[in-house]
């Protein structure tokens, strides 16, 4: 393994129960996550993301394989000696005990002396704006106050790798994204490794530094935001992150020919054959009947969302598509339902997927 | 506020003294009034054959300590009572503390189960409560005494030479009293583990408690309530315990409810054991109210 590998998982598999009724959990999944870096494990639910990260916590044992943490094997320690703290989904603070007495539980489980679990303790309620909460107890604190001790209590003690499982879920639209990018400065200024679970795919591009998104189990692709997005590496991926139009065409020669017959350019190197290609709707443009486009298409429906509208077409050539219409372009409006368009792609967009 | 909801607060405060009623009355007539009748009998003066004579006397009270030399009339402690009050205490005590080490890993297993298998177990548990407690405790007699069922069994097998001298000492009292009362501590650590997160645990692991810190640094200071409403429900009946130490601990090892008893009956002397009895109320109480200040000042200070 590479030096600067905070978390490895090599060939991790989970099966719970036996027999005909077993589940895999997860199907040999190989990953490294290097030191510092914001990684996140994109999925929906049930895919084995978080068996994944209870795993590297040490609440689940691997039906094989191994996990690694900085080279080390600790496959068989317990979480207690795991350099390694959780921030739950459910945050799970202890209700009898005071916030600070909270933060300060995984030092003085350490054996600490009080000094510096005092400073330590100090010190993390400040990073989480919490000082003067520090005497009340859980429950009378609001949500987003319990995450910020939930995030606190786990930091306190100087992990070596932060686990978040779906720690903004609880959350309300503002809460979460205040705390999204209080979680990104935190992970700056601590340079601590985040291994942040998450179904929301929008959560997962804005925050990471990698994404890898898994499904069924299966790793599927690890890579940054902008890779995840850009290049997907299947169907799944692509479905899942962001909206995409799928279609089915014949691929030659860096040109995929779909429905009615319209020729695509795609990357030269692309698979050869019979794919889908995807093409995201920001990258389908709608332009004037007359603006001499290499596609038509008439207007199905126009949904309005405020900074865009979703469009849907239908090809002359019979393919549907989403598009999506900028409202403050120069167009203004967007055409109305019936309207004959002309359709074009924008360069380089178009995605041929392996399967 | 208006006229109407005037009225409407008005109606309701009425019906709930109408709906509390009749608890009130019961309360007052059974629970409030036989008590007061045992505090005046306990300053009057015994009758020579039971009952009283109503003559002011502070004998009954002092008697409950002391006891007076027939022949020079001295006083000095009356060592027989304060043996009864000390084995009701200590067993009550070891009672309460055994049902509290076997109930709660019980408590916790029964919770911990699918809702199904919880439904079962806790029906198993109240089962008991369909047997009369006499006969439950005949049903020890008979397994503990020298010819009974475990004796003759470990004989059979060889394991002893001569029967185990288990009935009519305070450990069959301290035995019979933790089967009896068992089911009044796992009630309520039932009901307090059933509300526990059990994710509280995989927090405090994570965050590097070992087994034995998780247990008493989260698991049972969250439980607490649930300890000390089965340690009260078992501690004040076993105080008061009659049946039990009666059947299986033979005339010699009496316990306070028995002492009162044999005041009422062969003693003849119904002040002494009025006093007793609220002396026993008294105790109760003090030890109560001495048991919740100290588990709740534990809880605040967490």
């Amino acid at each position: 393994m590479a030096q600067d590998d905070a978390i490895e998982a090599r060939s991790s598999r989970k099966v719970y129960g036996t027999g005909p009724e077993a589940v895999v959990a997860l199907d040999d999944v190989s990953i490294a996550i290097r030191k510092g870096e914001f990684f996140t494990l994109l999925g929906p639910s049930g895919c084995g993301k978080t068996t994944l990260l209870r795993m590297i916590a040490g609440f689940e044992t691997p039906t094989a394989g191994q996990i690694l943490l900085n080279g080390r094997d600790i496959t068989d320690a317990p979480p207690n000696l795991r350099p390694v703290n959780t921030v739950f989904q459910s945050y799970a603070l202890f209700p009898h005990l005071s916030v600070r007495r909270n933060v300060g539980f995984g030092l003085q489980m350490l054996g600490r002396p009080a000094s510096e679990i005092d400073q330590k303790v100090e010190r993390a309620l400040a990073m989480v704006r919490l000082g003067e909460m520090a005497d009340r107890k859980p429950t009378q604190l609001s949500g987003g106050q319990q995450q910020r001790v939930a995030l606190a209590r786990a930091l306190a003690p100087s992990p070596e790798v932060l686990l978040l499982d779906e720690p903004l879920s609880a959350l309300d639209l503002k809460l979460r994204k205040e705390m999204q990018s209080e979680l990104k400065r935190l992970q700056h200024e601590l340079g601590i490794t985040f291994i942040f679970v998450t179904h929301d795919q929008e959560e997962a591009l804005t925050m990471s530094d990698r994404i890898g998104v898994m499904s069924a189990g299966r790793l599927l692709q690890v890579g940054s935001p902008r890779e995840i997005y850009n290049h997907p590496v299947n169907r799944f991926v692509a479905d899942f992150i962001g909206e995409t139009n799928f279609l089915p065409a014949e691929v030659s020669g860096g040109v995929a020919t779909i429905a009615g017959g319209i020729a695509i350019p795609v990357d030269a190197g692309s698979p050869e054959g019979a794919h889908t290609i995807a093409i995201r709707p920001e990258h389908v443009r709608i332009l004037p009947q007359d603006a001499g486009a290499a596609m038509r298409g008439t207007i199905a429906e126009t949904t309005y969302f405020g900074t865009d509208s979703h469009v849907r077409l239908r090809l002359d050539g019979g393919a549907d598509l989403v598009a999506r219409y900028q409202s403050d372009t120069a167009g203004g409006e967007a055409p109305p339902t019936g309207a004959e368009v002309g359709v074009s792609f924008t360069p380089g967009a178009v995605q041929v997927l392996e399967d | 506020m208006s006229a109407r909801e005037d009225g409407q607060a008005r109606r309701d405060a009425r019906n709930t003294w109408l709906l509390s009623a009749p608890a009130l009355f019961i309360l007052t007539f059974a629970a409030a009034g036989p008590l007061l009748i045992m505090l005046v009998y306990s300053f009057l003066t015994p009758g020579d054959y039971g009952n009283v004579v109503w003559k002011f006397s502070t004998d009954a009270w002092v008697g409950t300590v002391l006891s007076k030399d027939i022949f020079d009339g001295t006083y000095s402690l009356a060592d027989a009572h304060l043996t009864i009050f000390w084995r009701s205490v200590k067993l009550s005590l070891i009672t309460t503390f055994f049902t509290f080490i076997v109930g709660f890993p019980t408590a916790w297993i029964i919770a911990t189960r699918s809702p199904r298998m919880r439904t079962a177990l806790l029906f198993l548990i109240t089962i008991p409560f369909w047997t009369n407690l006499l006969i439950r405790t005949f049903a020890i007699n008979q397994i503990i005494r020298n010819e009974g069922l475990l004796n003759t069994f470990l004989l059979y097998l060889g394991v002893i030479d001569e029967p185990l001298l288990i009935i009519y000492s305070d450990f069959a009292v301290f035995l019979g009293m933790t089967y009896v009362y068992l089911p009044l501590m796992v009630l309520p650590l039932f009901a307090a583990i059933d509300r526990f997160d059990m994710r509280l645990i995989e927090a405090a692991y994570d965050l590097y408690a070992s087994r034995w810190q998780v247990l008493r640094r989260v698991i049972l200071p969250i439980v607490r309530p649930g300890i000390v409403a089965g340690s009260i429900l078992v501690f004040i009946p076993a105080l008061g315990a009659y049946v039990t130490p009666r059947i299986l601990g033979g005339g010699r090892n009496m316990m306070i409810g028995n002492f009162i008893e044999l005041q009422f009956g062969q003693g003849r002397n119904w002040p002494l054991g009025a006093a007793l009895s609220v002396l026993l109320l008294v105790i109760v109480a003090v030890a109560l109210v001495f048991y919740v200040r100290i588990t709740s000042r534990e809880s605040s200070n967490g």
